[in-house]
């Protein structure tokens, strides 16, 4: 039974982000405009994780995040994993972590923040706190959970 | 010997380090001291008020003329051609700061000044972005408490009222929990501290009490700093009776130590009583004054450079 590790078609070269918890990986394909480019991209929704019951992930072709972007996945996977592909091969797998900052992806939820009307991009940025991953944004100084940014579309 | 400030944007009290603060206070100590009418001469500062702020801005003004410099700019953003014609503020910041030595500036959103400062090709000085920061309150606020305790290290400060909208609260307590005070808070609980800050106070391990009774309190304290708690946050019959609690009279301050001296940002509505004005402890009044000092001293670092 060849396909029954085979849950994804595998790609010839490219990134697959492993490990996102299930339901996050329309979320990221959102937030990150993966789907905006024109590299084709598979994902799979409720796959069977050994270790995280459910998971998705994300095949991008021809594609290699540098780390830096693919750290920014962290903030809505913080467990995803990193497998760069050539020639079908994994040539390089790492985990992300968590960034200082992210810039340009998330709005800021504050509606009084000068970020939402002038012609600059977001920046945030991440600390741990024990209430969680929390957020601060770089130009009206609120500071947002984490979860809220999953939560809104 | 070059001061740390110098051509630096000022924007948000957590920018600014112990030894920057301290520098502060006591350069505006010395102008206070040792007037320099001439410091600014041949410099043009920009009084950019996107939204109107009286107190602030006369204030503000004052300290440019009393060190010989000249005053550009508009009281109210919202009458000017620039807001009429729809231009960005990074675009008015560009061409403003061009004409300038400084851009002092107000504006009703948060985080105007520090987008500001990335387009002004002069130092920014915030005078308050909607209700995120107030350096310069905060500011004059360490200089009063220099000025009358002598130092800013170890203190007892309470602080009373609104804790939970006061931003003038916040920045004082983020500034003065670098200098190893104790703080009480004393506020309704539908105004207390809000918990992000007593995490980042607990995490920078600041000793601080939540109380109830603020008489019983005052025997301790060095500073007692007073916020007006605003009607509108509340009904009538809750308000008149949460107030009642807030609310600081000179009887009150029968056991208060000799040093102890009561500010706030004003303007004051009924929170002090006026009978308090009269006591040696009443300092809110010199505590405006000292926002002309204070914002002096901005100037005086920011703008040049061998200053202090
Ligand atoms: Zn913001």
């Amino acid at each position: 039974m060849p396909q029954h590790k085979l849950q994804v078609e595998a790609i010839a070269h490219g990134t697959v982000i492993d490990h996102i918890p299930a339901g996050m990986g329309i979320r990221i394909l959102k937030f990150f405009q993966l789907s905006d480019q024109d590299h084709p991209i598979t994902v799979g929704l409720n796959l069977r994780s050994k270790h995280q019951g459910k998971k998705d992930i994300i095949k991008v072709e021809d594609t290699v995040f540098d780390v830096t972007q693919a750290n920014q996945l962290a903030l809505f996977a913080k467990d995803a994993t990193i497998n760069v592909i050539d020639n079908y091969e994994v040539v390089e797998k790492y985990r992300v972590t968590l960034p200082d900052a992210i810039d340009s992806v998330l709005a800021c939820p504050n509606s009084n923040c000068i970020s939402n009307e002038e012609p600059v991009n977001t920046k945030f940025h991440i600390s741990e706190s024990a209430s969680g991953v929390v957020l601060k944004c770089h130009y009206c100084e609120k500071s947002f959970n984490q979860r809220l940014f999953n939560e809104l579309n | 010997m070059t001061n740390p400030l110098h051509n630096k944007h000022i924007i948000s009290i957590a920018d600014l380090s112990r030894d920057e603060l301290e520098l502060i206070v006591a350069t505006a100590k010395q102008l206070k001291q040792s007037p320099r009418p001439d410091l600014l001469t041949n410099k043009v500062v920009a009084s950019c008020f996107f939204e109107a702020s009286t107190r602030t801005r006369l204030s503000f003004e004052t300290a440019v003329q009393r060190l010989g410099g000249t005053v550009i700019g508009f009281d109210s953003g919202g009458n000017t051609s620039l807001a009429q014609k729809g231009e960005t503020l990074a675009d008015s910041v560009k061409v403003i700061s061009s004409y300038t030595d400084a851009f002092f500036m107000r504006h009703p959103k948060e985080g105007a000044a520090r987008l500001a400062s990335e387009f002004s090709s002069v130092p920014v000085i915030n005078g308050g972005d909607g209700a995120n920061q107030h350096p310069t309150q905060t500011l004059l606020d360490l200089f009063s408490i220099y000025e009358t305790q002598g130092t800013l290290e170890g203190l007892n400060v309470a602080f009373v009222g609104d804790l939970k909208y006061g931003r003038t609260v916040h920045s004082l307590a983020q500034a003065l929990s670098l200098f190893g005070c104790k703080f009480y808070f004393v506020s309704p609980a539908a105004l207390a501290m809000p918990d992000y800050l007593c995490e980042e106070l607990n995490q920078a391990g600041v000793n601080f009490e939540v109380v109830d009774d603020l008489e019983a309190v005052i025997p301790k304290l060095d500073v007692l700093y007073m916020t007006r708690v605003q009607k509108e946050r509340f009904d009538p019959t809750e308000y008149q009776h949460m107030k009642a609690n807030y609310i600081l009279t000179a009887k009150m301050l029968a056991n208060a130590k000799q040093n102890l001296k009561v500010l706030h940002p004003l303007p004051r509505v009924d929170e002090i009583t006026t009978d308090v004005d009269a006591t040696p402890h009443a300092y809110y009044f010199e505590q405006a004054e000292n926002g002309v000092y204070a914002r002096q001293a901005l100037l005086a670092l920011v703008l040049s450079e061998e200053f202090a």
